[in-house]
């Protein structure tokens, strides 16, 4: 057990399978990630990392073909029961993919404010102040606020990436879903939101997908490692990277294999 | 140069020549079309000829303001009917056409696509014409937007198509509901060529004729009234340019040079859109 006593739980997968039609690319897999803290999934390309995360935000169904079992527990409901609303989930749990992806009609201003806007929370005073909190939680507002009503797409690639974060954070959301954020991202920019998942583990309870180690090493404080779809190990990381317990582990990290 | 470099050198020349021989004949007959029609119709193209309506057969002066006006309405009209089913049904192909019945509305569209324009000219007259006795303006109008709804359904469809599946993916992410993803990123993102579609349709149906000789007939006298026969510049063309009147062939080049103007500016009209935003979907 990762979780501490005195950290509440916030999310928990218990037994998850996730099937691409028979394909099974995440196995019986039972993992907690505590509340504000910061827990990194590493492993090979392929091995289900970033599936295992889709299916903690139910993105994973709305591919054709896909399917769970088991069950993901958000606070002790299964956010897989008929009552939950994929749609009310996705609102709870923030989530940044590998490439950004600012919406290209919208200004920098409208992007943050689009999770807003679909929450039906219309009043623009609120709205402002929502998007000028949202920038500043990711290190963004410094750059931008000169230039809130201008495309997104004029800005960088790094703080493209920054803006998505903030777009993520501005509903509030409980837990932010980070699935290899600094893959397209050069040395500074991945630094920059190395940075943030520090900051932002005291607002939000983070989860980081990684195919980079020496990435979840820097950022995280619980890692779990996974291998053809199976969770092989997971513990402190600090633990995990010195003294891990598994052999595949230990292999992975000490890069015989992956 | 050694002989092998200098046949190299020699043949990508020849190739070069042919290419642009052949590239130019293409254009050629845009170019020919349109001088032609410039020579033959420009010295025609009065004030007159865009505010008069036709005289008497016989009698010189005139205009075609009735057509000019006409082809506004018929094609408007059209646009208004097509353009919103056209690219309702593109969107869902694009989106939700995955099934079952999106193969069968994409096959139906390609059918249609490649059905002739005066088929669905008599579809119209039997459905429109005979049960209402009259020939009208609406029922042409309807003519061309059955032919204009495949061609739209399909362009848009493949512009929805090109917008990144990212994008869908971030604002599901965000807890967007399907089809509020669809109509305000996907289909936002992908507007720009949408309009272009649009705009290449009404361009493509505002030369129809065979579609309008059973439906909107044509009418010599100025009208609005959509409920009555419509003249429309092509149909004009038609009545003039086979008409024995050395006066009517005059007006029936005038009025092809309008009508080819009036495409040509649609069709720069969507090119223009399409450099505007178009290059902003990634």
């Amino acid at each position: 057990m990762v979780a501490s006593a005195n950290t509440r739980l916030r999310l928990e997968a218990a037994h998850l399978t996730a099937l691409f039609g028979q394909h099974r690319a995440v196995r019986d897999v039972s993992l907690l990630f505590p509340a504000h803290v910061v827990t990194a999934i590493i492993g090979p390309s392929g091995c289900g990392k970033s599936t295992l995360l889709r299916c903690l935000n139910r993105m994973h169904e709305l591919t054709p073909g896909a399917s769970v079992q088991g069950d993901v527990l958000l606070d002790n409901v299964n956010i897989y029961a008929d009552d939950v609303s994929p749609i009310e989930l996705r609102r709870r749990i923030g989530m940044v993919f590998q490439r950004p992806t600012p919406f290209p009609t919208m200004s920098i201003s409208d992007n943050v404010a689009a999770g807003l806007r679909v929450n039906g929370r219309q009043k623009s005073s609120d709205v402002d102040d929502a998007v000028a909190r949202a920038l500043q939680q990711a290190a963004l507002w410094d750059e931008v606020k000169d230039r809130l009503h201008t495309s997104a797409l004029a800005l960088s690639g790094g703080q493209q990436q920054r803006l998505c974060i903030a777009r993520a954070v501005a509903p509030q959301p409980e837990i932010l879903l980070l699935d290899e954020p600094t893959a397209s991202l050069d040395p500074a920019g991945t630094q920059r939101i190395e940075e943030l998942c520090h900051a932002l583990k005291r607002l939000y309870t983070i989860v980081i997908v990684t195919h980079n180690m020496q990435q979840a090493a820097r950022v995280s404080d619980y890692t779990a490692f996974m291998y053809l779809g199976s969770l092989i190990e997971v513990g402190k990381t600090n633990e995990l990277f010195t003294k891990p317990k598994v052999e595949q582990t230990e292999a992975y990290i000490t890069g015989r294999f992956g | 140069m050694s002989g092998r470099a200098l046949r190299r050198h020699l043949a990508s020349r020849a190739m070069t020549a042919v290419v642009v021989v052949l590239s130019f004949t293409a254009v050629l007959a845009l170019l020919l079309i349109l001088g032609d029609l410039v020579l033959k119709g420009a010295s025609s193209i009065d004030w007159a000829f865009f505010t008069k309506s036709p005289v008497p057969a016989g009698q010189s002066g005139g205009g075609v303001a009735n057509a000019i006006v006409g082809t506004g309405i018929i094609v408007g009209l059209a646009a208004l009917i097509g353009v919103p089913i056209g690219v309702a049904a593109g969107l869902y192909l694009a989106e939700y056409g995955s099934g079952r019945l999106g193969f069968v509305v994409r096959f139906i569209a390609d059918v249609l696509n490649g059905t002739p324009s005066i088929v669905v000219g008599i579809v119209a007259w039997t459905f429109i014409v005979r049960p209402t006795h009259g020939y009208s303006a609406l029922a042409g109008s309807v003519a061309l937007a059955i032919l204009m709804i495949p061609m739209l359904a399909r362009t848009t469809e493949e512009m929805v198509r090109l917008v990144p599946h990212s994008l869908r993916e971030a604002a599901l992410a965000l807890g967007y509901p399907r089809w509020r993803t669809s109509l305000k990123i996907v289909a936002r993102t992908a507007l720009g060529g949408i309009v272009t579609g649009c705009l290449v349709g009404i361009a493509r149906i505002a030369g129809e004729t065979a579609p309008l000789l059973f439906t909107a007939l044509g009418n010599l006298n100025f009208s609005v009234d959509i409920t009555q026969p419509m003249q429309s510049l092509s149909l004009q063309i038609y009545v003039y340019a086979t008409g024995p009147f050395e006066e009517w062939h005059r007006l029936a080049w005038a009025s092809a040079l309008v009508l080819m103007g009036l495409v040509l500016i649609i069709s720069i009209t969507a090119r223009w859109v399409t450099r505007q935003r178009y290059g902003r979907i990634r």
